[in-house]
């Protein structure tokens, strides 16, 4: 915008250093997905398992299978043109092989270890302890911001001083209280945990404070209840804040990996990360079903975020810039 | 409002049951409201906050934990593998946090003056990987430095040289960890960032401009100088997370080889949930506290009222 004037050659200019630094930036995720996908080569046709799977040296920079596919294709069509049946049905075959193939190894991570379970684990435990943060948080920060009563100060300063210990730094004493409440290998000490950060609730807090309080003392006169006015008046107001804090927490409850793996034991209680850790603990060099599992783990996380791209972009400066 | 307040809670100190049940129906919906979060906040965060420091003092045994005073830190401190943890973090803070900072300001300086979809369609590649969990990410740079089939080791090839034990030479597995980093796109800088560019008034720019300005005089004079605040929040920021490196740990070396990659974090893990050393990781926990605590009064220092006076008077000559 505000290089309008240098031209259109200043701007195309930008774009050359641009592209290959976006391109550096994908690779690695690229590289997961055409690992996945990769034809495989076995060591030994009778191991044929992807754990026996034998990478390509020099590396493919894409899934074979669509070159082999074309072949095939091609010489199918080659046949069909000299009428030729049996070989025209040959290459279909082949085509149909290659396919199966290419998605050889994901067929044989759903079949031979528990990623699904994981990938439901992880999805409800990120929606139940995003939605509880959400309202957990803005309930608490809109008292802190709009209500009077003795010890706010003393709850608002051990929030501000709590804000910035990492959870590392509770991890002992954190794991004894799961242990101690019988929650070991349960969810809930996934999510319980994850909703006692303070981080939340001074941001639904700072937010707050610009809520109009004769809005509020509107409803009261109105005869609205506090739940009441906290649902048709405060959550509404909120939204921005609400949607930052949610967009935030579903990443960093989907993401989270050293305390699923302190509290879970259970391979199908785990979380995805948790789960890829065990598989790589399990499979140490069979890259293509590692990439193939982390594929699976990606993709979800990947859709929630290219869907909620304008809310990451808002949420970012609502928890960043204003402090 | 304060006023009408103090009113009534002063009615509230006359003990009949009517006022008590006034103050109630006044303040008691409030603890309603808080007593969810205050649960959870109280049970999971300021205990175990409490019962690291108590903890860190302890030698911990499940029936006979008694207390050791500072021992357990001055062990800590005599302990090679926490030493050399503290210092391979150090030198990882050090040299990845200002890299990734200033790759954010220049990705972001080229992105912000392209138009609406370009900058969308940009901000999105940058952000993609940071959204995806680092596990994935060091799953496949794992692959990417192996040794034998690595995509490093071929790139190397091509040129001639030798293949690399990046992630198995004790001399280099840190610093293969280190340009991992930095080719990581820093996403939450650049949009940060770009948002701060956002906020900049333009007739700034256009006032420089017709001072017969470079783009690249701007840049420097003016657009660098204004994102300041940014730079430092970004830098804080930065500190305090590579200063809890762990996920890449975990996941590409587990510390090795030898104890060439051991971070923090990393030793307290092992030290709490390997060798269940209670006192000992409670006491690395508490280190590691004060190191971020250091970080954190470092920042109110430099960007509190001092570094806004100190800015101002740069300004003003």
């Amino acid at each position: 915008m505000s290089y309008a004037q240098r031209g259109r050659l200043g701007r195309m200019l930008l774009y050359i250093p641009l592209v290959g630094l976006a391109l550096i930036a994908l690779f690695p995720l690229y590289w997961v997905f055409v690992t996945s996908l990769q034809l495989p080569s076995y060591q030994n046709e009778e191991m044929e398992s992807p754990v026996s799977y034998v990478e390509s040296v020099p590396p493919k920079l894409y899934p074979y299978g669509i070159t082999e596919y074309w072949s095939q294709w091609d010489k199918k069509r080659d046949a069909e043109k000299l009428g030729d049946e049996q070989a025209a049905s040959f290459h279909a075959e082949k085509m149909q092989e290659v396919v199966a193939k290419t998605f050889t190894t994901y067929s044989y991570l759903f079949k031979s270890t528990d990623v699904l379970k994981w990938l439901w684990n992880t999805t409800y435990i990120a929606i139940l302890g995003t939605f509880g943060t959400v309202l957990f948080d803005t309930m608490a920060g809109y008292v802190l911001a709009k209500k009077q009563f003795p010890g706010r100060m003393l709850v608002f300063w051990l929030i501000i001083a709590t804000m910035m210990i990492p959870d590392q730094v509770t991890l002992v004493p954190s794991f004894m209280i799961v242990r101690l409440l019988d929650l070991f290998d349960t969810h809930w000490a996934v999510i319980l945990p994850g909703l006692a950060g303070a981080f939340g609730v001074f941001l639904m807090r700072q937010f707050m404070i610009a809520v109009p309080s004769e809005l509020l003392e509107a409803a009261k006169i109105d005869g609205a209840g506090e739940w009441r006015t906290f649902r048709t008046i405060v959550i509404p107001m909120a939204a921005p804040a609400m949607a930052a804090l949610g967009i935030f927490s579903f990443v960093g409850l989907w993401n989270s990996f050293l305390w699923p793996i302190i509290v879970i034991n259970d391979s199908k209680m785990l979380t995805l990360t948790a789960g890829l850790k065990t598989l790589q603990d399990a499979n140490l060099s069979s890259f293509k079903l590692l990439m193939t599992g982390a594929a699976v783990a990606a993709v979800p996380i990947m859709i929630y975020f290219l869907l909620f791209q304008r809310y990451f972009v808002k949420g970012l400066t609502v928890g960043g810039v204003k402090e | 409002m304060k006023t009408e307040m103090t009113a009534q809670e002063a009615g509230g100190r006359i003990s009949s049951p009517a006022s008590w049940l006034k103050t109630w129906k006044k303040i008691g919906p409030a603890y309603l409201f808080l007593l969810p979060k205050l649960l959870l906040f109280g049970l999971f965060t300021v205990l175990p906050v409490g019962w690291t420091f108590l903890l860190s003092f302890q030698e911990y045994e499940i029936f006979d934990s008694h207390w050791i005073g500072l021992r357990n830190y001055a062990e800590a401190f005599r302990n090679e593998i926490f030493t050399g943890a503290l210092w391979n973090t150090f030198r990882y803070t050090i040299v990845t946090v200002p890299l990734s900072i200033l790759t954010a300001l220049i990705i972001a300086s080229l992105v912000f003056p392209l138009g609406h979809r370009s900058q969308t369609f940009f901000r999105a590649s940058f952000y993609l990987p940071v959204v995806t969990s680092t596990v994935i990410v060091a799953m496949v740079w794992r692959w990417i430095f192996n040794y034998r089939f690595g995509l490093l080791n071929h790139v190397v090839g091509i040129f001639g040289m030798q293949p690399v034990d990046w992630l198995g030479q004790t001399d280099l597995a840190l610093w293969s960890l280190m340009l991992m980093n930095v080719l990581i796109p820093p996403g939450s800088g650049i949009l940060l960032y770009l948002a701060a560019m956002g906020s900049v008034n333009p007739s700034l720019f256009e006032a420089a401009r017709i001072d017969g300005a470079s783009a690249f005089q701007i840049w420097r004079k003016i657009t660098v100088p204004l994102l300041k605040p940014t730079t430092f929040y970004l830098l804080i920021l930065s500190m305090i997370g590579a200063f809890q490196v762990f996920t890449e740990i975990v996941m590409m070396t587990g510390g090795g080889p030898g104890n060439a990659t051991e971070t923090v974090v990393h030793v307290i893990y092992k030290t709490g949930f390997r060798d269940f050393e209670y006192g000992m990781a409670s006491a690395q926990s508490v280190i590691l506290f004060i190191i971020i605590m250091f970080i954190a009064v470092f920042q109110y220092k430099m960007l509190g009222d001092e570094g806004v006076e100190r800015h101002k008077k740069r300004r003003n000559k």
